[in-house]
């Protein structure tokens, strides 16, 4: 079980990876140092892989940065859980392989401090709090989450040709 | 069952029936990309793949850090540069030309009917001429770079019905303002926003740009204005050539909301969320460090002139840094050829050159920790501009042209 860190609504894109550093950091490594810095400076030191986040509604909204994924994603969070997403942060988690559940349920219950962990196959979120069910995704985005995110879907897809 | 907009572009492209809700594989007409281009074309060697599958329907613009403000973004736009001539890419765009949110509408790409993708989430603002345009990722945009299309969800629609008309201080930047205010920065999330009314006919092209720009920060997936008259006008197209797709009269709306525009007095958003609104006077005589005239949401020839009306024969107050950031070089150009150049330096202005500016805090106008800055973009995030520990207000370009007078937020109404 990973341990949940409690964001709230509108958590945009800037406090996830400051735009500051969007065209200068580009290292996984450096990226994920720099993770949820103007949201919670503490995160990055604090943060386990396998753990998760959970927000309020709107999470991921802003600009369309990628590294706002990647950052967490690099720190091992193992899934985002929110009431709602941000349309394009949804779809880059997605792309990137970060598995994105909007399940307004299990984010309004949980808080810092609770455990959480995902099931995908099963489509439960098991937690502290109680299981929280969740429809599969669509065949597309499986497929795309199954490979590990969009570019090795692709390149897949290419090698196979 | 009509069906909306939306659901005939999906279907027109998908060469199928698809309704609201379905995700299907779609090939945009365009796909755009900025400064960020340096690090998409870098994510081509991990697909295996080493030519775009379309190279003209490729439009690559430098617009967010430009001229390069240090060797890194100089680095980055030099691989681009070479990216691009390796490509054989012909909708290339360097330093100064404008920001890509405007070259796509000014140059022609958007265009009724179409599908347009974009590594940008003001990508929307294409949906002024009727275009289906929507903000993608970096990964997503070199995955429709290799393979020509990308995983799209056909959205619901949002209609919002528009009547009245505004009062002489009142623009379209505090209608968008005012109807965030109302839905919130989430109201149409994952949605494609629809402006319907009989106001949309007083609205220009300029002023449809802002609201769909602004769409964005509503949460939408797009914005869109069916194309009329005020398109054909603006397209050259006055017979209409132009095959408009239009969502038919009893197609689903899974929400409406309706704006008296002569109801509005202009809206300032206060950090450090864009549904943090309220009238001007709820802000009068909060200080600012900084005016902000530009961007892709409001640096178009209508946004100068009105800075023109505002500040010719005045002078903005000794506190305050006044920064103009013409949306294109075409605009700064017609600015020059409308002497508004002129009134505007003897006003205070520093003219900067066409692109991004300071919106996203990386140069030519960031801010230290404790400022105030009065813009006309259309983010207000914590940090956004350069120091956590600054704010960002947004206003219209008559209430900042006003308050940069003022040297405080003030209401732009004695001006008109
Ligand atoms: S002007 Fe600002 S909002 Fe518009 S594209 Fe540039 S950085 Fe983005």
């Amino acid at each position: 079980m990973g341990k949940v860190f409690k964001y709230g609504d509108d958590v945009n894109t800037d406090v996830l990876f400051p735009g500051k550093y969007t065209y200068t950091v580009s290292e996984p490594a450096e990226m994920a140092q720099h993770a949820l810095e103007d949201l919670d400076p503490e995160f990055a030191k604090k943060v386990q892989p396998g753990d998760v986040i959970v927000a309020g509604k709107n999470f991921g909204c802003g600009s369309s940065r990628e590294q706002a994924v990647l950052a967490p994603k690099y720190c091992g969070v193992a899934a985002v859980i929110a009431e709602s997403f941000a349309r394009i942060f949804y779809r880059n988690c997605i792309n990137s392989g970060l598995p994105a559940l909007a399940l307004p349920d299990a984010a309004r219950a949980l808080e810092s401090g609770d455990t959480a962990e995902v099931d995908f196959a099963a489509g439960v979120v098991r937690t502290s709090k109680g299981d929280f069910t969740f429809p599969p995704f669509p065949a597309e985005v499986t497929a795309i989450l199954e490979a590990g995110g969009l570019i090795e879907y692709l390149r897949d897809k290419y090698a196979k040709k | 069952m009509g069906k909306t907009f939306s659901e005939k572009v999906f279907s027109l492209k998908a060469g199928r029936e698809v309704h609201a809700g379905e995700i299907v594989t779609l090939e945009p007409d365009f796909i755009l990309s900025h400064d960020n281009s340096a690090a998409i074309l870098k994510k081509l060697p991990s697909i295996g793949v080493t030519k775009l599958k379309y190279p003209d329907r490729a439009v690559i613009v430098l617009d967010h850090v430009t001229p390069a403000a240090d060797n890194k973004h100089a680095a980055n736009h030099k691989a681009i540069r070479e990216f691009v001539a390796a490509q054989g890419i012909t909708h290339f765009y360097d330093v100064g030309r404008g920001v890509c949110h405007q070259i796509m509408v000014e140059d022609g790409y958007a265009y009724p009917g179409r599908l347009i993708l974009g590594s940008d989430s003001h990508t929307p603002t294409a949906g002024a001429v009727g275009a289906f345009a929507a903000g993608v990722g970096r990964t997503e945009t070199a995955g429709v770079w290799v393979s020509g299309g990308l995983w799209l969800l056909c959205p619901e629609t949002m209609r919002l019905e528009l009547a009245g008309a505004f009062k002489p201080w009142v623009s379209a930047k505090d209608l968008a303002l005012a109807i965030i205010r109302r839905i919130g920065a989430d109201g149409a999330l994952y949605l494609a926003v629809e402006f319907a009314g009989e106001a949309t006919a007083s609205l220009d092209m300029s002023d449809r740009m802002v609201l769909c720009n602004l769409s964005a920060e509503m949460g939408a997936k797009n914005g869109y204005f069916p194309p009329d008259a005020v398109a054909a006008e603006f397209l050259n197209e006055p017979n209409g050539k132009h095959a408009a797709l239009l969502s038919d009269p009893d197609a689903k709306y899974i929400a409406k909301h309706s704006f008296d525009l002569g109801a509005l007095d202009a809206m300032v958003a206060a950090p450090h969320t864009v549904d943090n609104v309220k009238p001007v006077g709820e802000y009068k005589g909060k200080r600012i460090d900084q005016a902000l005239i530009g961007t892709c949401t409001n640096g178009r020839i209508e946004d100068i002139r009105t800075a023109a009306k505002v500040l010719a024969g005045k002078h903005a107050a000794p506190s305050v840094r006044l920064l103009i950031f013409p949306a294109s070089m075409k605009v700064y150009r017609q600015a020059i050829d409308e002497g508004l150049v002129a009134p505007l330096v003897d006003a205070g202005a520093v003219w900067m050159n066409p692109g991004c500016g300071p919106c996203l805090g990386a140069h030519e106008g960031a801010l230290a920790p404790g400022e105030v800055c009065l813009s006309t973009a259309n983010r207000n995030f914590k940090g956004r501009m350069g120091d956590p520990n600054s704010e960002i207000y947004l206003a219209s370009p008559a209430t900042v042209a006003a308050s940069a007078i003022a040297g405080e937020i003030v209401s732009p109404k004695e001006y008109f």
